[in-house]
């Protein structure tokens, strides 16, 4: 949709400064995008390429491997249900089928008001809490039918589900596709670790700062 | 008494590959030291003039280097160690190569019939040597649009890639272009570009050339031709005077491709792509193929009569100063020799002049110290960019400093009136500003030259609004530095042209009229009594009704030199003979007009900036009667009474060899010993003339700017209104339409939007052009495109001021 805001460019700035070369701020400065827009668009990657000194062409091929940066507008919420072994086993598909009914789009769309777009995924690595599913990358464990309309309702009401996500810092929040942290971090210039040339350093940089 | 010899320390690394013992160097990989031992390793993503990668794992061989025991490593990946021991042949190697191929083969779509690449696939030479008889995929393969156009030049197949890296690693490494990249991830990778931003490469040919199957086609060459049904000859390109070695291909009398050869010493494999699809004008349509009388098509005899009474008359009126010869920076060494000797010696004319007042003084260039490419691209060495753009005019020049700087460590020092496409990669910039001069850069320049490093000077003529006198000076401090000069004067084959005597003042093997002299007269016989004009002094003799007829060898002076105005009254006045490939301007209204062989249409040779003479060979046959230009010398010669006795260009080198003393040693045996070409660097002596010495400079007048005004830079683009992109097909839409471009805070002044129409206005003539602001551009100057058609910037110039003042207005 746009390049990065001015306030945005402004941390963009204070994260590249974290790394010896500019070109390894990229992914972090792809995060920065999706938080912005909710996607990463093909105008920000132009100018995350100017802000680091390469060609769109080589923004796009990092962020084309990663399959969690999305190059199309998706749903204020993203919904990844899992439908590997575990998941499977104990009724991962069958969820997938009613999230599909519930919300009226195949997995891999979105609503028609942006608001949900549903993935079919591999094993996210919560086996133990089968069958579960993530939005926004936030944890539900052990979703019955009846638990996804709750979240779903409530998200589509405005409010936090009242079933907290697990693991989702103290207040539980599930912010919209594209934030990682809802605290966005700074470091202090004096505190920065290893921002040395790597190519002049003895060993690790780490290390002889230490 | 002491036991032990003493021996020198070991050199190289000793490597035992299939049971043979070798020496290898150190740091030399695996497929490279095989290939040395004559073994030959299957590979599809290495390539010896890009870093390895180990993408495909074609070339996966037993590797014992001790330890382990042998294990299947990527040959191009591991560097020779003492004492190894290599198998390219055991069964696990045949089994991994077998594995590999059925893997690539999975997704690839087996196209080969309709494939351009049938015949000269690696893809499928690899499988018939090495790969299974079949596979045991059964699924659908991978599908994608195909093929979808990835510059103007280039098409894609994604269906076909094999995902080598090839094309996108010289994108990136090579040509310093990293447009296409690998996209997504696993089997669904792809090679593309980013939306709507093309593959808009000078150098997009190459890639075409080194993808190892049928993913990337050239559009010119797409289901053209088959591998087995061509027609080659290895060549020169002469698309610019990098003289780049190719082979030249052709089918039915056509010349379908140019495909560059690694010569270390000039191209390393590469070519741009003007040189590439430039070729494709050889086999225009609108090719000259039979002579014409005031435009009508007439038979040689009567054209070749008409013409020679020209001449004589002229002579016979007002003595051989009547006559002048511009142009032959496009014939070969032989065709030029031919001309110089027939203008000079036949005519008696000094009036000669290969370059169109857009170049260097010809005794200055040819007397300064020459550099070679390789010393220029010599790693931790100095480049001095004195005046010039390489990217924009001499391509692959552009390739090898690019790669000096970047992978060579070179310092990269740069002296003009604005950004070239190097610029990126100076670490000194001395821009001039227009009221300064290049010489106080020179200087500047000089007080940063790092020390005890051989420093290559590229010199040219970046814009026709630069006082030569000016280069010259700054030129000169650079050469009291210590400094060896590449020249980059980038028509053809104008550094040939001059070297055979194309030039005022000049008779063969780069040596001056008054000093040649007596050993010409015997040689020749008379040469000219007082050194001539040169171009700019010709046609102004024209215009004053001094110089009564002019031939027009190969140039078209309306559109490349630098005042049009004179050029129209020289035109209007003196009768013209045109000896050219195609029909221009300039030859519109000619008297007669000789229709001459082009590129890969003769024999003979070519020589490059460094002075490097490289072979020329014939793979068609011109269109109707056009002949090659030393025949239409001789011919001409014949007639006016002197046989010159040429037979074949091989005779007429020998005969340059003979009286040639920068060509000495040069004999048909000396050149054909090496296939990199030989430089041409004799100095005379042995009964020969002396070639010119580095030349005494006078200090350049500086002309100051009066406030109100712009000084104008006229700069040259890669694709312009040249013969070789104008009716080359692919070419043909490339230029870019001309532009006003100025400092953003001069644009500022001016108020006026992006693109505006602005007037530029000089003493002689104004032209229009939309204006736009660009931080390339030095402040208080005016940067437009000289060689490009549509509004001509040459109606601004004038010929006899060596700068352009000019001022802008709007409309409103
Ligand atoms: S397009 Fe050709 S050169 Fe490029 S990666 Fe694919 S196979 Fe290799
Ligand atoms: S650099 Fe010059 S000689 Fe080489 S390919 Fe290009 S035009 Fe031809
Ligand atoms: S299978 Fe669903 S989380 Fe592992
Ligand atoms: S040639 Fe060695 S891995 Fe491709």
């Amino acid at each position: 949709m746009s390049r990065l805001s001015p306030q945005n460019e402004a941390v963009a700035h204070e994260i590249i400064s974290r790394y010896p070369w500019k070109k390894s701020a990229l992914i972090p400065l792809l995060h920065l995008a999706q938080e912005q827009d909710g996607y990463v668009s093909d105008e920000a990657m132009v100018h995350l390429g100017e802000l680091v000194d390469v060609s769109p062409a080589e923004v796009l091929g990092t962020c084309s491997f990663y399959e969690m940066f999305k190059r199309e507008p998706v749903g204020r919420y993203l919904v990844n249900i899992c439908t590997n072994i575990s998941c499977q086993l104990l009724g991962g598909e069958e969820l997938l089928h009613h999230a599909e009914h519930a919300l009226g789009i195949k997995a891999g769309n979105t609503t028609g008001d942006g608001l949900f777009t549903i993935e079919d995924v591999e094993c996210i690595a919560a086996c133990t809490e089968a069958p579960c599913l993530t939005v926004n990358y936030r944890y539900f464990y052990k979703v019955e039918d009846g638990d996804f309309d709750a979240i779903v309702e409530d998200l589509r009401n405005g409010r936090q589900p009242t079933r907290k996500a697990a693991e989702s810092g103290p207040e539980g929040q599930i912010p919209p596709h594209g934030t990682l942290a809802l605290q966005r971090q700074h470091i202090p210039a004096d505190r920065v670790a290893g921002n040395a040339d790597p190519d002049r350093a003895s060993a690790p940089v780490w290390l002889e700062q230490a | 008494m002491s036991e032990t010899i003493d021996t020198p320390p070991k050199t190289t690394v000793s490597v035992q590959i299939n049971g043979h013992a070798i020496e290898a160097e150190p740091g030399e990989l695996v497929i490279e030291a095989a290939a040395r031992a004559g073994v030959h390793i299957p590979r599809f993503c290495y390539h010896p003039r890009l870093s390895p990668v180990g993408m495909c794992r074609m070339c996966l061989v037993d590797i014992d280097a001790g330890g382990r025991g042998p294990a299947l490593q990527p040959s191009c990946m591991v560097p020779v160690s003492e004492a190894m021991v290599v198998d390219t042949e055991s069964d696990r190697v045949r089994k991994a190569q077998d594995g590999v191929l059925e893997f690539l083969l999975i997704n690839h779509p087996l196209d080969c019939p309709v494939c351009d690449k049938g015949g000269e696939c690696p893809l499928q030479d690899n499988t018939i040597a090495f790969g299974p008889a079949e596979s045991r995929f059964v699924e659908e393969k991978r599908h994608y649009e195909k093929p979808i156009p990835i510059s103007d030049l280039v098409l894609l197949d994604r269906e076909r890639c094999i995902l080598c890296d090839r094309c996108t690693r010289f994108a990136k490494e090579v040509a310093g272009d990293p447009l296409i990249h690998f996209q997504g991830r696993g089997s669904r990778t792809e090679v593309n570009t980013f939306p709507d931003a093309p593959f808009s490469s000078y150098f997009s040919g190459n890639t075409v050339q080194i993808c190892p199957v049928g993913a990337l086609t050239s559009s010119s060459y797409r289901f053209k031709a088959r591998p087995w049904d061509l027609t080659e000859v290895e060549s020169t390109c002469t698309g610019c005077s990098v003289g780049c070695s190719v082979t030249l291909q052709s089918s039915r009398n056509r010349v379908l491709r140019s495909l560059g050869v690694d010569n270390d010493a000039v191209n390393w494999g590469w070519l741009c792509d003007r040189g590439r699809f430039g070729v494709e004008s050889v086999n225009s349509e609108e090719r000259l193929s039979e002579p014409l009388i005031q435009g009508r098509g007439a038979r040689w005899a009567d054209a070749l009569r008409h013409a020679t009474e020209l001449i004589a008359d002229a002579v016979r009126a007002s003595g051989p100063a009547a006559v002048g010869v511009i142009g032959g920076a496009r014939l070969t060494n032989e065709s030029a020799y031919a001309w110089a000797k027939l203008a000079k010696h036949v005519i008696g004319t000094d009036n000669v002049d290969a370059q169109l007042g857009d170049g260097l003084p010809a005794s200055f260039v040819l007397g300064l110290p020459r550099a070679t490419i390789a010393e220029a691209g010599a790693a931790k060495g100095t480049i001095v960019l004195l005046g010039t753009d390489p990217k924009e005019t001499l391509g692959v020049l552009y390739l090898r400093l690019r790669h000096a700087v970047v992978e060579g460590g070179a310092t990269l020092i740069e002296i003009g009136h604005g950004a070239s496409g190097l610029s990126k990669l100076a670490q000194h910039r001395f821009w001039a500003s227009p009221g300064g001069s290049l010489v106080d850069a020179a200087r500047q320049a000089v007080s940063v030259l790092p020390s005890g490093q051989p420093i290559t000077v590229v010199l040219g003529r970046g814009t026709v609004t630069e006082d030569p006198a000016v280069l010259a000076e700054a030129a000169m401090i650079l050469a009291a530095a210590g400094a060896r000069f590449l020249p980059a004067l980038s028509r053809g084959n104008v550094m040939g042209a001059l070297d055979m005597g194309l030039a005022p003042g000049l008779l063969p093997g780069r040596v001056a009229l008054e000093s040649g002299r007596p050993y010409f007269a015997q040689a020749w016989g008379a040469v000219p009594a007082a050194t001539g004009y040169d171009s700019a002094a010709m046609l102004q003799a024209a215009a004053d009704g001094k110089l009564s007829v002019l031939v027009l060898l190969g140039a078209n002076p309306l559109d490349d030199f630098p005042d049009r105005d004179l050029v129209q009254r020289a035109l209007a006045k003196a009768s013209v003979i045109a000896v050219d490939t195609f029909a221009n301007p300039s030859s519109a209204g000619a008297a007669v007009v000789l229709p001459a062989a082009a590129h890969g249409e003769v024999d003979g040779t070519t020589t490059n900036i460094e002075g490097r003479i490289l072979a020329l060979h014939q793979v068609v046959t011109p269109p109707g009667t056009a002949r090659a230009d030393w025949i239409i010398a001789s011919e001409l010669a014949l007639r006016l009474g002197t046989d010159l006795g040429f037979e074949s260009a091989e005779q007429i080198w020998d005969e340059i060899e003979a009286v040639a003393s920068s060509h000495a040693g040069l004999d048909r045996a000396a050149l054909a010993l090496n296939s990199e070409g030989s430089v041409a660097a004799g100095v005379g002596g042995g009964g020969r003339p002396a070639v010119l010495a580095l030349p005494e400079v006078p200090p350049a007048v500086q002309l100051p700017l009066d406030e109100a005004s712009l000084r104008l830079v006229v700069r040259r683009k890669m694709y312009d209104g040249g013969t070789g992109t104008a009716h080359s097909q692919s070419l043909a839409a490339l230029p870019a339409s001309n532009a006003l471009r100025l400092h953003p805070l001069d644009f500022q002044g001016l108020s006026v939007g992006e693109g505006e129409l602005v007037t530029v206005v000089a003493n002689q003539g104004s032209i229009e052009l939309p204006a736009f602001a660009d931080a390339d551009v030095v402040r208080g100057t005016a940067s437009v495109l000289g060689n490009v058609s549509g509004a001509t910037v040459n109606h601004l110039l004038v010929a006899s001021s060596p700068i352009t003042d000019v001022r802008l207005e709007v409309r409103r």
